[in-house]
């Protein structure tokens, strides 16, 4: 892929606001065009300050921001053609909706009829044609969200910046517009970058997920392989549920390790960023991945597990076991027709595939 | 026996019974102060009002007389039984002293009586017998005048425009009706318009010097934003006679300022920067300040930066953003800021009278004129009244579009 194809690079980016500490340290991220790239991570993990940064709000300390092959360091904000909706959606309190919209367009000088004719088809695109006369001030949490979302729009900018649009909403509305904002992306084929620290929304919404943590990029990878996949201890930890298990490798066959457990039970695991005997592992397995009385077979392994907890959750059971001495080891058992049935205290055999079972640096 | 059922009572009655307490504990609460606001504040203002139209004292004077001239017709002379009771009354005003009270007040609405009453008065004892009518005009003309009488009808009454109409350059013609005074005596008009140029003046002045200040303070740091606080509010901590004075210091002729430009070769000549307007403008800029500050900076931390931050993405510069977003944002605060300003510079008094001239006193200095040197309390309450009715009327026109919730400082 040549460079012009990437809409967004950020090259050794570097923020420091004190002179001491950086906030982001050495960003590298490549955002394609078209694609919706979420940054996710914790509070003050530096996503939003990328953010800000792209948009022109703040100036990187070092490195370079290229947008469409070109630097943007020097670009005042009002220049890089870039739209933005912010988590308290901004919307000027003393015009009303259609004067909010017109406002990008009127400093760019577009004539009146073309003015009106813009404003009216993007309000018509998240549906608040009938809300063009009101004020800020009348209207409700979502609608406000909509409106702020056609304002970053209206202007047909090629690059939409999203800083938590959603974090003022309350869970239903959320998700509602959480396809909503996908479907408009999906439909106008702009490149969005979105900044938000809910994984679930993240998961829903993204082509790719960089996730954030102490200033740098841990991982960048599609929803599925963030999940599946995660590269290192935080992500495993931070992405959906992830059960523990601590243990020392004892030798390795190609990517695979034999793992010796706190209680001297071995597993093998798949080698993610370790590679040493006698390394120290992390192993990270999936709850729903965890299979109980298993029939035997080549790639799956038995581990001893005593039920210490049932939770009836409806569509599974969720149990907390205790497994190598980790005693928040969490199975979650499909609520099927065929499902095991547990008692407290019994005693079961776990497996997984090897596959499922990461080996990662502690 | 019947028990009452609890739907008997109703809802509402229920409510004020629950809240009752409530309302006793509001009202203790408020009590003390609007005890004290009510003696020491609105009776006094309203004493102080009633002392514009006030007449009551000329009847207490001249009591025959304001009974007789009752059935006087304002067309020629009153009869006998009028001069007879005014010659009563001066005979007793005379021994009684209060004789050059009533000529005083007389000689306001026509100049001329103060010296005819006095002279009348010394000699009132030698006549005894009438007719007095004719006795009087011999001794003096002007007691044969219509319009002597026209002014005495008019001075004898309870009440009186006379004050308030002089307060705005009107008065009574002879035929008793209003109109202007003479351009040559006309002053109080353009004193009145004077001031509220000057409050006008000051309140731009403030603005322009006010607006960046609380614009820097709304989007600084706290450290800083509590250090310029504090140099704002430094203002309040000096005595407002000590501020004034120590500006005649640094503007006087050999002042710090001009000693500085003299030193530096810039001017030869002292420049006269006290005891003029440029001494009025620059000293109540100084005090009025923080009132224009203050609420600024408290209507300016509320916008948030997101909102010129919208503007500028949206393809703003960053100076149509300032005007567009911003700056109507900050409608509420100026006004707030600006009717502070304006109203407490309408009825400064202190800072004009001494760093100002003679052509730059503002209504408050003759008020003050009145009650300390001409001892006549009526002409300042009734400067007091056109001042408290310009302060209402602006009041009334622009308090209700500057909400009073920004009226807080800070």
């Amino acid at each position: 892929m040549s460079n012009k194809d990437y809409h967004v690079r950020f090259k050794n980016v570097q923020k420091s606001y004190d002179g001491k500490t950086l906030v982001v340290k050495d960003l590298n991220l490549d955002i394609e065009k078209g694609k919706f790239v979420t940054m996710l991570g914790p509070s003050g993990s530096g996503k939003t300050t990328c953010l800000m940064m792209l948009a022109g709000f703040e100036s990187t300390t070092h490195g370079e921001i290229v947008l469409n092959g070109k630097p943007i360091n020097k670009i005042p904000p009002h220049k890089r053609g870039i739209g933005m909706v912010f988590q308290n959606y901004a919307l000027f309190p003393h015009m009303s909706v259609a004067q909010n919209l017109a406002f990008p367009l009127e400093v760019r000088k577009f004539g009146k009829a073309e003015v009106e004719e813009m404003v009216k088809s993007a309000l018509d695109m998240v549906q608040m044609g009938a809300f063009i006369d009101r004020y800020p001030g009348q209207l409700s949490g979502g609608q406000k969200q909509r409106i702020a979302l056609s304002r970053a729009l209206v202007f047909k900018p090629e690059l939409v910046l999203m800083d938590e649009p959603l974090g003022a909403l309350d869970k239903q509305l959320r998700e509602q517009m959480q396809y909503e904002i996908k479907h408009i992306h999906e439909q106008l084929g702009v490149s969005v970058v979105y900044v938000t620290h809910d994984q679930a929304e993240a998961l829903t919404m993204s082509d790719q997920i960089a996730v954030f943590n102490d200033g740098i990029i841990q991982q960048l990878a599609s929803p599925a392989d963030l999940y599946e996949r995660p590269e290192n201890s935080f992500i495993a930890q931070f992405i959906g549920e992830n059960n523990q298990l601590e243990g020392v490798i004892e030798k390795t066959n190609k990517n695979i390790a034999q793992v010796k457990l706190k209680n001297g039970e071995k597993v093998s695991a798949l080698m993610v960023d370790v590679k040493d005997k006698g390394e120290k592992t992390l192993l990270s397995i999936r709850p729903e991945r965890v299979v109980i009385n298993p029939k035997a077979s080549k790639n799956s392994q038995a581990l001893e597990g005593k039920v210490l907890e049932l939770i009836y959750l409806g569509d599974h059971i969720r149990c907390r076991m205790m497994v190598a001495q980790n005693d928040q080891f969490i199975v979650k058992v499909p609520n099927s027709s065929f499902h095991a049935q547990l008692k407290e205290g019994e005693s079961v055999k776990l497996s997984w595939d090897k596959n499922d079972c990461r080996a990662l640096k502690p | 026996m019947v028990f009452r059922s609890d739907e008997g009572v109703g809802l509402r009655k229920k409510l004020l019974r629950a809240e009752r307490r409530k309302k006793f504990e509001a009202l203790g609460l408020i009590a003390p102060l609007l005890l004290v606001m009510l003696v020491f504040y609105f009776v006094p203002i309203a004493m102080m009002l009633f002392r514009s139209i006030d007449n009551s004292q000329m009847a207490r004077i001249l009591p025959q007389t304001s009974e007789a001239i009752q059935t006087w017709s304002g067309e020629g002379l009153p009869d006998e039984a009028t001069y007879a009771a005014i010659l009563g009354d001066m005979k007793i005003a005379y021994e009684e002293k209060t004789l050059a009270k009533a000529g005083r007040r007389l000689n306001f609405d026509l100049v001329g009586y103060h010296s005819l009453l006095l002279k009348t008065g010394r000699k009132v004892e030698q006549i005894v017998e009438p007719p007095y009518k004719e006795t009087l005009i011999a001794l003096d003309k002007k007691w044969g005048d219509v319009r002597y009488w026209t002014v005495m009808e008019r001075g004898l009454k309870d009440t009186t425009m006379m004050y308030l109409l002089a307060a705005v350059d009107l008065r009574y013609d002879d035929d008793n009706k209003i109109v202007k005074v003479p351009e040559q005596e006309a002053i109080y008009i353009s004193i009145i318009s004077r001031t509220v140029y000057i409050s006008l003046s000051i309140t731009i002045l403030t603005l322009i010097l006010g607006f960046p200040v609380a614009y820097y303070m709304a989007n600084a740091k706290p450290r800083t934003r509590n250090l310029l606080m504090i140099v704002l509010l430094l203002v309040f901590w000096t005595s407002l006679l000590v501020r004034t004075l120590s500006w005649i210091l640094v503007l006087q002729n050999n002042g710090v300022v001009n000693n500085l430009l003299m030193f530096s070769g810039i001017i030869s000549q002292p420049l006269d920067l006290v005891f003029n307007r440029f001494g009025v403008y620059v000293a109540m800029t100084h005090v009025l300040l923080p009132f224009m500050v203050l609420p600024l900076y408290s209507v300016m931390r509320a916008i948030p930066s997101d909102y010129v931050r919208a503007a500028r993405s949206l393809g703003a510069k960053s100076i149509t953003a300032f005007i567009r977003v911003y700056l109507p944002q900050t409608l509420p605060g100026i006004g707030a800021g600006a009717l502070m300003v304006f109203i407490q510079a309408l009825g400064y008094y202190i800072t004009p009278a001494l760093v100002g001239g003679p052509r730059d006193q503002m209504v408050s200095y003759f008020v003050a004129f009145f009650v300390n040197e001409q001892v006549n309390w009526s002409m300042a309450s009734a400067l007091g009244v056109t001042l408290l009715i310009l302060t209402g009327s602006l009041y009334l026109i622009f308090g209700k579009r500057v909400n009073i919730a920004n009226m807080k400082l800070g």
